[in-house]
């Protein structure tokens, strides 16, 4: 159910690493606790945030719900197509992605869980 | 015992509820549905098809003698005396300030007996108001009834035909705001056509031991036309879209009627009621503020609570607001100044830090085409 490739946090983010740069969403729980999502704040290109950090929001018709950087890092991206169709991230969480970003503290990762700790969380 | 943290209420449907999934929260200190299968299903639901909803959390207190209709005008500001029998009409119980206790519908059962149908939260404040007054007339008695009673609504514009097939009750001839009392699968009902999201509809009172008899065969009878149980979530996104106001959240003991935008139910030639002399000082001199629909005019969804700004200046306050799953817009109400009210006003919202523009627009936002 949830991608061994990713990482999570408890927050209800995930982080996929790629080659040059990394990217966040939200968890299929996180969806699932927010029901049907309308709208997304998300930051500029080039902001920093560092880990933990509030970079945006999400929100569902009943709730809004903050958005916090699994690692310290430089916007890149903005997923377009998700701001524009928010109800992409209830169809595919794990694929639609927020934001990219640069990650800044590589060891910041080491301690994100694994797609089975995650999972045990949310039960 | 303290009554802050008693276990909420539950209604006759609670399993029925939790077998279908819904996701469950505290409403009005009773154990709710919010959603089934997602507020925007369900929304799209009611707008296209039919949705069956359970609201047995309301209350219902009956009022009966032959000073019960005297009493009912002296609590309430509409009209009751147009009452015929069979007929419901929308009414707000007063304080003597002129502000709202709660809002309700009032049923004319029989010559000398009323029914109130309230708000769930305010149930025992409104029992107690009407208490108090009834006693003073030497031929009328209250009665809280709610626990007789489950209520369903069955709202949409397939709500007919798919209730048609389980009844001898010629729907099709209860008007708008009658009902009559007939079997529907075999389950006694008050059958009213009366509801809370802008569609054609019924509410269906029935006994709590036969109401989750009548939830199934409804739910039976209108599965292929797209029937879907919609929780409070819905309710809430399509009254609002409806330009329907929610007591205790867009108007309140702390609202006037004419604030609230109520005038069409004040009756000012009826005779005195609760509050009427308070309300004729203010229509007098004017209300200062009005509760105005709202149209935000940036990408943004003002909540409940959310100051509103005119220039720099806070001027009033958001009392309702979401994205409309139906319009996909996002809207809302607000008190604002009464001169700022006029449509075609803008103003700001502070959304969570932002400022982002909207205007007042004509309420309701959805109107059904009548068929």
């Amino acid at each position: 159910m949830y991608p061994p490739e990713l990482k999570y946090t408890k927050e209800h983010e995930w982080i996929r690493v790629l080659e040059n740069r990394a990217e966040i969403g939200i968890t299929d729980y996180a969806q699932t606790q927010l029901g049907d999502v309308v709208y997304l704040d998300l930051p500029e290109s080039g902001l920093s945030f560092s880990q933990g950090e509030q970079f945006g929001s999400v929100e569902s018709v009943k709730a809004v719900s903050d958005l916090y950087l699994p690692v310290s890092g430089k916007v890149l991206e903005v997923n377009v197509a998700a701001v524009s169709s928010p109800e992409l991230i209830n169809e595919d969480p794990h694929a639609t992605w927020l934001v990219a970003v640069e990650i800044l503290q590589p060891r910041e990762l080491e301690a994100l869980l694994d797609s089975k700790d995650y999972e045990s969380l949310t039960k | 015992m303290d009554s802050k943290i008693a276990t909420p209420r539950k209604t006759p449907l609670n399993a029925r509820h939790r077998v279908l999934g819904a996701r469950m929260m505290s409403f009005g200190g009773w154990d709710m549905p919010v959603e089934y299968s997602g507020i925007r299903d369900e929304h799209f639901a009611v707008r296209t098809s039919a949705g069956i909803f359970d609201v047995s959390h309301m209350g219902e207190i009956e009022i009966a003698g032959s000073d019960a209709l005297r009493a009912i005008q002296t609590l309430t500001s509409n009209d009751a005396s147009r009452l015929s029998v069979g007929k419901a009409q929308y009414s707000v119980l007063t304080t003597a300030g002129g502000t709202v206790v709660d809002d309700l519908l009032v049923y004319r059962l029989a010559e000398e007996h009323f029914m109130f149908v309230v708000n769930a939260a305010n149930v025992s404040k409104d029992y107690k108001l009407i208490v108090e007054n009834v006693k003073t007339y030497s031929d009328a008695v209250a009665v809280n009834v709610s626990n007789r009673y489950a209520l369903l609504a069955l709202q949409g514009p397939k709500a007919t035909k798919i209730l048609q097939t389980l009844t001898n009750l010629s729907l099709d001839s209860i008007e708008y705001y009658r009902f009559e009392t007939g079997e529907i699968a075999g389950v006694r009902c008050t059958v009213s056509r009366t509801g809370y999201t802008g569609e054609d509809g019924f509410e269906l009172f029935a006994s709590p031991q036969t109401v989750d008899a009548l939830w199934l065969a409804i739910t039976e009878a209108g599965r292929e036309t797209g029937l879907r149980p919609v929780g409070l979530g819905a309710r809430d996104t399509l009254r609002l879209e409806a330009g329907m106001r929610l007591c205790g959240q867009d108007m309140d003991e702390n609202t006037s009627l004419l604030e609230a935008g109520l005038e069409w139910i004040i009756d000012w030639d009826k005779g005195n009621f609760i509050g009427r002399e308070a309300l004729v000082a203010e229509k007098e001199r004017g209300p200062s503020r009005q509760l105005v629909g709202f149209e935000m005019l940036e990408r943004g969804i003002a909540r409940s609570g959310h100051d509103v700004y005119a220039d720099s200046d806070c001027v009033g306050r958001v009392t309702s607001g979401t994205l409309t799953p139906f319009l996909g817009k996002a809207v809302g109400m607000a008190f604002l100044p009464t001169g700022l009210s006029t449509y075609g006003t803008e103003f700001t919202v502070d959304v969570r830090g932002r400022r982002l523009r909207a205007k007042v627009v004509k309420m309701p936002f959805y109107k059904r085409t009548r068929s």
